[in-house]
């Protein structure tokens, strides 16, 4: 069984912080496919079109038929660990920091055989479910997870290598003004984290749902205003080196579209607030959280970046919006490109409109902050990096796929 | 009368029998700005992106580039600010006659009233009773309101209740009365605009805007200082920056004051 999660000890400041170091994270392009399936938590494997085999390891031809049309599909990640091993020397510098490492041989009742990373709480001979992960360097691999819920599971050194559970973490949340930060702040209190670090911008203006917010007993409130370059480097020079999660919630989400709005003065004020505060935030806490991935128990895991779906398509209601979005989608593809040397995950978690006051005069379904601050911590715990949230994300995604153009051309009409 | 000595005057001021006081707030990030509706366009803050520091990005040198709204921090208000303002001839900062940049001042003292009252308005009464003791307002001087709301922790500054702003600020009556009777050349104000933080509920609404600026008159908000300056003899020096077409401008506001007169 895994041994609970225990509040790490203060680190000793007279040691060195080790340096990340990554897993070789180099795949195929075919095999990226199954990066694409662990970083939004699916299980697929190519399964042949002509005789319907499951495959794996990734192919370019099926190894019965000779067939070449193996799309990807969702396939069930349930089998049995035939046989498993523990490695207690590598000569690879990530692996060799962090033996006893066990790996495992899984038989798929899918089919394939596969060589996975181990739970602790896997045991041979015994039913398991497998996992698409993405590892520290961002690429895909397998674990095998034990068929149930154990208690603690979470907290297996193997799979907290893969996630970024929020646990005894200490977590910034950049705007704690707005419903869904503060949905955030509770959130991650409930998760365990050990502090919850909350912005606040303009504290001479008072808000809604102020003293809740101070009233968590995790909650730090601390001044920040992601508009001001100069606000995040000072939070940054007395906080970046013990910050673990940034989750960016600060958001400016105004109706209309391109040409009724008759200036650029809220389309500055939005790409100021979402895409150069992501910016300033990434320059100002980029650093350490990347010097920080392998700082023990808690090293520095995840930068969650909470985008519109419509960042992926435009919404012409919300136009200009949108397209602040997809600059922030397209930053913080940079971004993740920027942490992965530290091993720091950039979740990007896309939702449709929410049930807050922006939106008001938009039909439902929307989204309440409740459910996405759930789901963002649930991200982190399955170590995801994009994740749809609702039936509004979920259909944009799943059309996107299908359509681009009848996406695009629609939604000018919704 | 013979011509002034401007030379003298320099004199007095290197040595400190003309002493200036500085009414100008410092430029910061975080300093109140006024707040609108969400829904409206918002005054930008001001905010400060550094270029170089004797670094990388430009070895011997430091400077940065600024940004902010024409009403941000210490502030002039010119008369195309507002509606009833805006068909007057020379109403922007560009096309004031610069004469009107330096001119006398009196400072009426409502700190007492505002301590107690933050939606203090002040009244014909209260000008009155000054007018009493140190004299008729003269024409084309400033009239600048001294309640020690500079003073005040920036939410107190800022007054923000659920019910909107609460500041004190000038009721319609006195505002006209200054314009119509004394015919001053503007007011002034310590508070975040020149207007009190409920004007919006007065008749007219805004009606440091909407007179002063109706006929022509200046406005300055986010002062400081005022403490240091003569009930009457100051001269204040508040020039705007030349923005063609501006409504207003930050700028610095100094007041030249008998040496013997200032602080206390």
């Amino acid at each position: 069984m895994s041994k609970p999660l225990s509040r790490p000890k203060r680190k000793n400041p007279l040691q060195r912080t080790r340096l990340p170091l990554l897993p070789h994270g180099q795949r195929s392009r075919k095999a990226h496919c199954l990066t694409a399936a662990a970083a939004e938590g699916r299980f697929m494997l190519q399964v042949c079109d002509d005789c319907s085999h499951t495959l794996y390891p990734v192919r370019d031809a099926c190894p019965h038929c000779l067939g070449i049309n193996l799309p990807f599909r969702d396939v069930r990640p349930d089998g049995r660990l035939v046989v498993e091993t523990t490695v207690r020397i590598s000569t690879d510098p990530y692996f060799r920091e962090r033996t006893p490492w066990r790996v495992g041989t899984v038989q798929l009742d899918a089919g394939p055989l596969v060589i996975a990373h181990l739970h602790g709480d896997a045991v041979e001979g015994e039913r398991v479910r497998l996992s698409l992960k993405l590892d520290k360097s961002g690429a895909a691999v397998m674990i095998a997870l034990p068929a149930v819920e154990t208690p603690d599971m979470q907290a297996d050194p193997i799979l907290r290598e893969m996630t970024c559970d929020p646990q005894f973490r200490r977590v910034l949340i950049t705007d704690g003004r707005t419903a869904v930060g503060q949905a955030m702040a509770k959130a991650f209190c409930e998760a365990g984290a050990s502090i919850v670090f909350v912005g606040i911008a303009n504290a001479w203006k008072p808000y809604p749902g102020m003293d809740q917010l101070a009233a968590l007993e995790q909650v730090e409130i601390v001044p920040l205003d992601v508009t001001d370059s100069q606000s995040i480097a000072d939070l940054a020079a007395q906080n970046g080196g013990r910050i673990d999660i940034v989750i960016n919630t600060a958001e400016h989400v105004r109706a209309g579209g391109i040409i009724g709005r008759g200036s650029v003065i809220e389309a500055r004020e939005e790409m100021d607030v979402r895409y150069f505060g992501l910016m300033r935030m990434a320059q100002s806490f980029g650093p350490a959280l990347r010097f920080r991935g392998a700082d023990g128990q808690s090293s520095a895991a995840a930068f969650v970046n909470l985008l519109s779906v419509h960042a992926l398509m435009n919404w012409p209601s919300f136009g200009a919006h949108s397209a602040t979005e997809a600059a922030c989608l397209s930053a913080a593809q940079c971004l993740r490109a920027e942490l992965r040397p530290g091993g720091v995950k950039v979740l990007n978690v896309f939702f449709g409109p929410l049930e807050t006051e922006w939106f008001q005069t938009v039909p439902p379904p929307k989204l309440a902050p409740s459910l996405l601050a759930k789901a963002v911590v649930q991200a982190l715990r399955q170590g995801l990096e994009d994740a749809f949230v609702g039936d509004i994300a979920q259909d944009i995604r799943e059309r996107l796929a299908a359509n681009p153009k009848a996406l695009e051309r629609e939604l000018g009409d919704a | 009368m013979s011509a002034p000595d401007l030379l003298a005057f320099a004199q007095s001021v290197a040595s400190g029998a003309v002493r200036v006081v500085d009414l100008t707030q410092t430029l910061t990030p975080e300093f109140p700005t006024i707040a609108l509706p969400p829904e409206f366009g918002q005054c930008a803050p001001f905010r400060l992106e550094e270029v170089s520091r004797y670094d990388a990005r430009g070895p011997a040198w430091y400077w940065n580039n600024f940004s902010m709204g024409e009403h941000t921090g210490t502030h002039f208000d010119a008369p195309i600010h507002w509606v009833s303002g805006k068909d007057l001839p020379d109403n922007a900062v560009d096309t004031i006659p610069p004469h009107h940049f330096i001119a006398p001042a009196v400072v009426i003292d409502c700190s007492a009233q505002a301590a107690k009252d933050a939606d203090f308005a002040l009244s014909v009464a209260d000008l009155q009773a000054w007018e009493a003791t140190h004299g008729p307002i003269p024409a084309r001087s400033w009239v600048l309101l001294r309640t020690d709301w500079s003073k005040q922790s920036p939410a107190a500054f800022a007054g923000l209740r659920e019910d909107g702003a609460h500041t004190p600020g000038p009721a319609p009556e006195a505002v006209r009365w200054l314009v119509e009777q004394r015919d001053v050349l503007g007011f002034g104000t310590e508070t975040i605009g020149t207007d009190a933080g409920q004007a919006h509920h007065f008749n007219p609404p805004y009606p440091a805007h909407f007179y002063m600026h109706g006929k022509g008159r200046y406005g300055l908000q986010c002062l400081t200082n005022l403490d240091l300056l003569p009930p009457v003899g100051a001269v204040i020096m508040a020039a705007p920056l030349k923005i063609r077409q501006g409504s207003g401008s930050p700028l610095r506001v100094l007041a030249l004051v008998n040496g013997s007169e200032a602080g206390r």
